[in-house]
């Protein structure tokens, strides 16, 4: 097994505020990985870390080998790392198409000359192909042409998942996909993120429902208070007396 | 209706336009031709200032940046001697350049405190232009700027100095213009100028960087501008940093708000109406002190009743004729050519 990610003794202070506390874990590639843990216990501050958006006050973000610690998003995005948002951040004004052909960016790599003399036709046609291709594998191909605002919840999330595939991922971060997601909606996008998987993409979920997850990751990260709580397969992770206690008692408010 | 006739039929539209623009100088007086130079000139400035406003960022500097193009295409001609189309070339290549190292103080802020930093970046420029008499002449600029003289074909004298045949130099350089920034904004990489304006953090999370993009809008504006004071520069023959102040921002600023910035012909709309109401209208009216009162009290209704532009009365204008014509409406949605 290969590590894809691997965190290493990652803090990220604000102030006197220390919202991750020396954070390992590792991604196996192939894997759908799980960061789990009650609300401000630092999953969103460790996503932006691992993103490139915050550079950590201390540790390093190892993807692929390389020390990823704040190079900021757009590079991480041409490394293979891409990250999708929460609730429905798309490019509404535009349609599906387009969405997937921004999310096509790395290759389409639009140009002033390309703009004025046409010289691009083929990255173009390219781009424009992989966009159609992504919007196939996530069921949302016959609506190509409306827009995006149009869409249904359930679906937004989907083309949000759509556009970041269009750039050719090897790792992709979803931060809480299963949010104010209807049961129907959340079994569907247990099915693609499954789906997505097996087409060869490494995943790791965002979430603080521990339950919607359980079924889904082969692996498990707990956080709280900002540290690492627990690691383990989901059935380990249940049991734990910590993680319960984390989730249901104490200090922090369960979600 | 199939993409083949549309385009057809959008040529026809565009020939009649043409046609229409080529005799428009012969049904006006000489000082309304003098104005049409001018308005053909500002519709290059509005409409380069356009491009900026795709990336969500508004300046305050950008008739600034024009005058960096009218100063420097001056010099070249007078100072350096060089032909003119050659120093309208320089020109907006020089507030190109000038923008693009602005760009880095300019684009580490975005939205209200580009607005501010984009308008102290234009009044230092304005400064320097007054405080260095050697090259720029100080407050008084700089007056007798070589203008296109006259060619000779066979006979018939063309002089450039007369309004209609400088009019047709403008127009053809406006519309070249044009072209380009239609061909830029239905490519790739207009659509990444929208998805920079519409979701930032989306877009730099599949690889694009913003910032670099936000730049490449700033600069290619930023030539087009200079083109435009280029055009004015050698037409009128004398320019002062007082040319380039705010005020005149403010009328470009009007202009792409009444026309509205949605449309590539929205800018171009409210350029041309608040020109022809103001220099013409308000004027043969006799109006001629209360003309700003009339000029606001236009910016307010239309900010009002017209808060997406006069742009969108052009769809609600067609739909209308087709009703009239029993022709089904056309679909709601249109891919972007940007998308194929």
């Amino acid at each position: 097994m290969t590590l894809l990610l691997d965190v290493r003794a990652a803090t990220m202070r604000f102030g006197g505020l220390t919202a991750v506390d020396n954070l390992s874990f590792s991604v196996e590639a192939g894997s759908i990985h799980g960061l789990i843990g009650p609300n401000g216990a630092g999953k969103t501050t460790s996503f932006n870390l691992i993103s490139g958006f915050y550079t950590p006050t201390s540790g390093e973000i190892i993807y692929r080998g390389e020390n990823i610690a704040g190079i900021g998003t757009h590079r991480t995005a041409a490394k293979g790392l891409v990250r999708t948002f929460q609730h429905s951040t798309l490019f509404q004004e535009f349609t599906l198409l387009e969405n997937a052909v921004v999310g096509c960016h790395l290759n389409l790599r639009p140009s002033l000359a390309g703009a004025i003399f046409g010289n691009d036709r083929r990255r173009r046609r390219a781009a424009r192909e992989r966009a159609e291709e992504v919007l196939e594998f996530f069921g949302l191909a016959e609506r190509r042409h409306e827009l995006a605002s149009e869409l249904a919840h359930g679906h937004q999330r989907a083309l949000g998942m759509a556009v970041a595939m269009a750039a050719n991922p090897t790792l992709m971060l979803l931060d809480e996909p299963f949010t104010g997601m209807n049961p129907e909606e959340t079994k569907r996008m247990m099915e693609l993120t499954f789906k997505l998987r097996d087409s060869g993409v490494t995943i790791l979920i965002v979430e603080h429902d521990m339950h919607a997850i359980m079924g889904l990751c082969d692996r498990i990260t707990v956080m709280s208070f900002g540290r690492l709580l627990a690691e383990g397969v989901p059935q380990e992770i249940r049991e734990n007396p910590k993680v319960i206690e984390a989730y249901l008692g104490g200090g922090a408010h369960a979600a | 209706m199939p993409e083949e006739r549309r385009n057809s039929h959008s040529l026809a539209w565009l020939a009649v336009l043409y046609a229409g623009l080529i005799a428009l100088p012969y049904a006006l007086s000489y000082s309304q031709q003098e104005i049409l130079v001018f308005t053909t000139i500002n519709v290059l400035l509005v409409m380069s200032y356009r491009l900026l406003t795709l990336t969500g960022e508004w300046s305050l500097g950008h008739v600034v940046i024009m005058g960096c193009g009218a100063y420097a295409s001056a010099l070249a001609s007078k100072a350096l001697g060089l032909p003119v189309p050659l120093s309208m070339l320089i020109g907006g290549v020089i507030a190109g350049l000038i923008a693009w190292a602005l760009s880095y103080p300019l684009f580490r802020m975005k939205g209200f405190y580009f607005l501010i930093g984009s308008f102290a970046a234009g009044e230092i420029i304005r400064l320097l232009w007054k405080r260095f008499r050697d090259p720029f002449g100080g407050p008084k600029g700089i007056k007798r700027i070589p203008d296109l003289g006259t060619i000779e074909i066979g006979g018939f004298t063309i002089d450039f100095y007369e309004p209609v045949t400088y009019y047709y130099v403008a127009l053809a350089v406006v519309s070249v213009s044009l072209f380009i920034l239609w061909r830029i904004e239905r490519s790739p990489i207009g659509l990444t100028f929208h998805a920079v304006h519409w979701q930032d953090k989306l877009a730099e999370s599949v690889g694009v960087d913003t910032r670099r993009y936000r730049i490449q809008a700033f600069v290619i504006a930023s030539f087009f501008a200079g083109i435009s004071g280029a055009l004015l520069a050698h037409y009128v023959g004398t320019i002062n940093p007082n040319r380039f102040n705010v005020e005149e921002m403010v009328y470009v600023l009007t202009w792409a708000i009444v026309g509205g910035t949605a449309t590539f012909y929205g800018p171009i709309l409210g350029a041309v109406a608040l020109i022809v109401i103001n220099d013409i209208l308000l004027r043969e009216l006799g109006f001629d002190q209360l003309r700003p009162m009339f000029y606001g009290l236009i910016l307010i209704c239309s900010v009002l009743f017209l808060p997406k532009g006069l742009e969108s009365l052009v769809p609600r204008i067609s739909r209308l004729v087709r009703r009239g014509n029993h022709n089904p409406s056309p679909p709601k949605v249109q891919p972007q050519e940007g998308a194929e």
